[in-house]
């Protein structure tokens, strides 16, 4: 029991991390708070099964259009929408959730609702760690959420853009002097976030079907893991992802599953109470309180 | 040749802005003419409808009693998400109290009003000191908990809920107590915001900082906001909690969150009638669009977007400076 709740507990963390990372990027570079994540993961789920099984399209072809289809949607987001509403904090927010609603909505009207809609697993079957078994997939969540932090550590300082992105996050008005265009940054980081979002959805739906509602869920533990962690630190992402994944498997194996869900909001409320940058931010201090 | 457009005060308004000035009857009904509009639309043509439209009626204007309180509390600078907290914890108060005590509405409506005030003032306390978005996001989180809550405690009737409550005794008297409570609630606050407090609130808002340099405790001001939105909000839950005979979990629902909030954006934050007339737009507007089934809330989705980056002012201000303002283009020199 304890063995599954401990490799149940690392791979629910693994979910979370995927899930936040692109959430946590858009918002640490360009400052805006992506309420239509959710949507847009939802969103490259149903369009990789759209692909898949009503076009007919090979696999990793329609991987590759959807994910290339989110990054599309985050720029086009961007020079659309975003641009206009830049830093009215509450104007962004209710923009991208307007928008979110309304391309998750678009869905249900178009009647997505049902258990058909899964994607593939990569591949079938599972191992045994004693006597606990784990399905591949699960493991390749592990391995792509492990590898896709390396690559955005390595992408963040050793090549242009995402020297560019920490210059931006760091301080736009050097940034700008330095030759930055930071609405090309942030558009950019937008487009990152939104296409982190779709590998998020082809890695994880696998595990269930695509349910409309899985938007506002997926919205509020990337929520949960960013604020715990503190907006715009990757590092806190990773220690908040460990920490509510643990306490929500181990909520569900030893409480109920129905606690499972309330483990994230306690961990937002408590957080933003008593140090609303999250553990791992630092600076903001005036920006979020007096 | 470049023009540009010149807004110039009405001679009307500029003589009839100051109240000792009015000196003839054009003037006065200049003032009166817009405040007349909301009062003979509550009063006098909500009452001719047909039951079903009074229905939507009545909704609209709880939809627009949670808008006003939204407005007031953006007035001192709270960004809320969560306006469900105050209609869930107002319905579920009133509704304790005819489930299992058995109060009449005549009661439990009022005290479910001042308890949830002080219940919401209490819980969000501890976060009055965040500001815009770490706010909001704490607003947005609780009512969620909250419902979450009940769902696995089971407690309160659980997913069940409390059914049966006591209506109200026929449907234009509830009209006639949400009408009234709507206006009281639009001019109270047009006139509170007007005041020399309202004039603090909105320092807070403006810059809290260079407020409390002028050595006013800015957390006693935000707390008595706090406490008077959300009374009304309460207010707003305890009255449709006896509307639908039943408090229970969609209380909490994201509805009563987005809406106010949809209501303010299109019609015209800090304003009060603003909000109004966005709730009076959007709730009628969504249900003539019911046939449309899950659609209304992508044209509702998108609705919010297009304001918000088309006419960000909201329809309310652009009203009143048609009302109050010539405009004309003028050539550049």
């Amino acid at each position: 029991m304890l063995l599954c709740t401990l490799i149940y507990g690392f791979i629910n963390s693994c979910i979370l991390a995927l899930l936040a990372l692109g959430f946590n990027l858009t918002f640490g570079i360009s400052g805006v708070a992506n309420f239509a994540y959710g949507a847009i993961y939802i969103f490259s789920g149903f369009l990789t099964w759209i692909t898949l099984n009503s076009i007919g399209l090979p696999y990793l072809l329609s991987v590759f259009i959807s994910i290339l289809c989110a990054a599309l949607i985050g720029l086009l987001v961007y020079y659309i929408v975003i641009l206009r509403v830049k830093g009215l904090a509450l104007s962004e927010v209710i923009a991208t959730f307007g928008l979110g609603l309304a391309i998750m909505e678009l869905f249900r009207y178009f009647d997505f609702v049902g258990f058909k809609y899964t994607l593939p697993v990569f591949i079938d079957g599972s191992i045994g760690f004693g006597e606990v078994y784990v399905d591949y997939q699960r493991l390749f969540i592990a391995l792509i959420a492990v590898g896709l932090t390396l690559f955005l550590y390595l992408f963040t300082r050793h090549s242009k853009i995402g020297l560019a992105f920490r210059a931006i996050a760091q301080d736009e008005r050097t940034a700008l002097t330095f030759g930055i265009d930071s609405d090309r940054i942030g558009a950019i980081s937008m487009a990152f976030g939104a296409a982190l979002a779709a590998i998020a959805a082809i890695v994880i739906l696998p595990l269930g079907t695509i349910a409309i509602e899985g938007g506002y869920e997926v919205l509020i533990n990337a929520l949960a893991v960013c604020i715990v962690g503190g907006l715009g630190s990757t590092v806190g992402i990773l220690v908040a992802s460990v920490l509510i994944g643990y306490a929500q498997t181990f909520t569900a194996n030893y409480l109920e599953p129905h606690w499972m869900m309330l483990v994230s909001l306690i961990a937002i409320a408590i957080v933003l109470t008593i140090k609303p940058s999250g553990l791992f931010s630092r600076q903001k201090e005036l920006e979020e309180r007096i | 040749m470049k023009k540009r457009k010149e807004r110039i005060d009405r001679g009307i308004k500029a003589r009839s802005e100051d109240i000792f000035a009015l000196s003839s009857y054009r003037e006065m009904l200049y003032l009166l003419a817009p405040r007349a509009i909301p009062v003979v639309g509550l009063l006098g043509v909500a009452p001719f409808l047909n039951p079903y439209w009074r229905e939507v009626f009545i909704s609209t204007a709880v939809y627009a009693l949670l808008a006003t309180s939204w407005d007031l509390l953006i007035s001192a600078g709270l960004i809320s998400l969560g306006q469900s907290l105050f209609y869930g914890i107002g319905s579920y108060i009133a509704g304790i109290l005819n489930y299992y005590y058995g109060w009449s509405p005549l009661f439990t409506i009022p005290v479910a009003t001042v308890m949830g005030g002080l219940l919401c003032t209490l819980f969000l306390l501890p976060v009055l000191r965040l500001r815009g978005i770490y706010f909001a996001m704490v607003t947005l989180v609780l009512p969620l908990m909250f419902s979450r809550l009940v769902e696995a405690t089971r407690i309160l009737g659980g997913t069940e809920g409390l059914p049966g409550l006591t209506p109200f005794p026929n449907q234009l008297t509830a009209l006639y107590v949400i009408d009234f409570a709507l206006l009281a609630v639009l001019f109270g606050f047009r006139r509170l915001m007007a005041s020399d407090y309202g004039l603090v609130i909105r320092g807070i808002n403006d810059n809290d900082r260079s407020v409390m340099s002028a050595g006013l405790n800015i957390y006693l001001y935000k707390t008595q906001i706090l406490f008077i939105g959300a009374s009304v909000g309460s207010f707003a839950g305890a009255f449709g909690t006896h509307m639908d005979m039943f408090a229970g979990m969609p209380g909490f629902a994201l509805d009563y969150a987005i809406m106010p909030v949809a209501a303010a954006v299109v019609g015209g934050m800090g304003t009060f009638a603003g909000p109004m007339i966005g709730a009076f737009i959007l709730v009628p507007l969504s249900e003539i669009l019911r046939a449309l089934g899950a659609l209304r809330i992508v044209f509702y989705g998108l609705f919010l977007v297009i304001f918000i980056v088309a006419l960000p002012e909201g329809i309310f201000h652009y009203l009143q400076r048609k009302y109050h303002q010539l405009e004309r283009w003028v050539e550049l020199v």
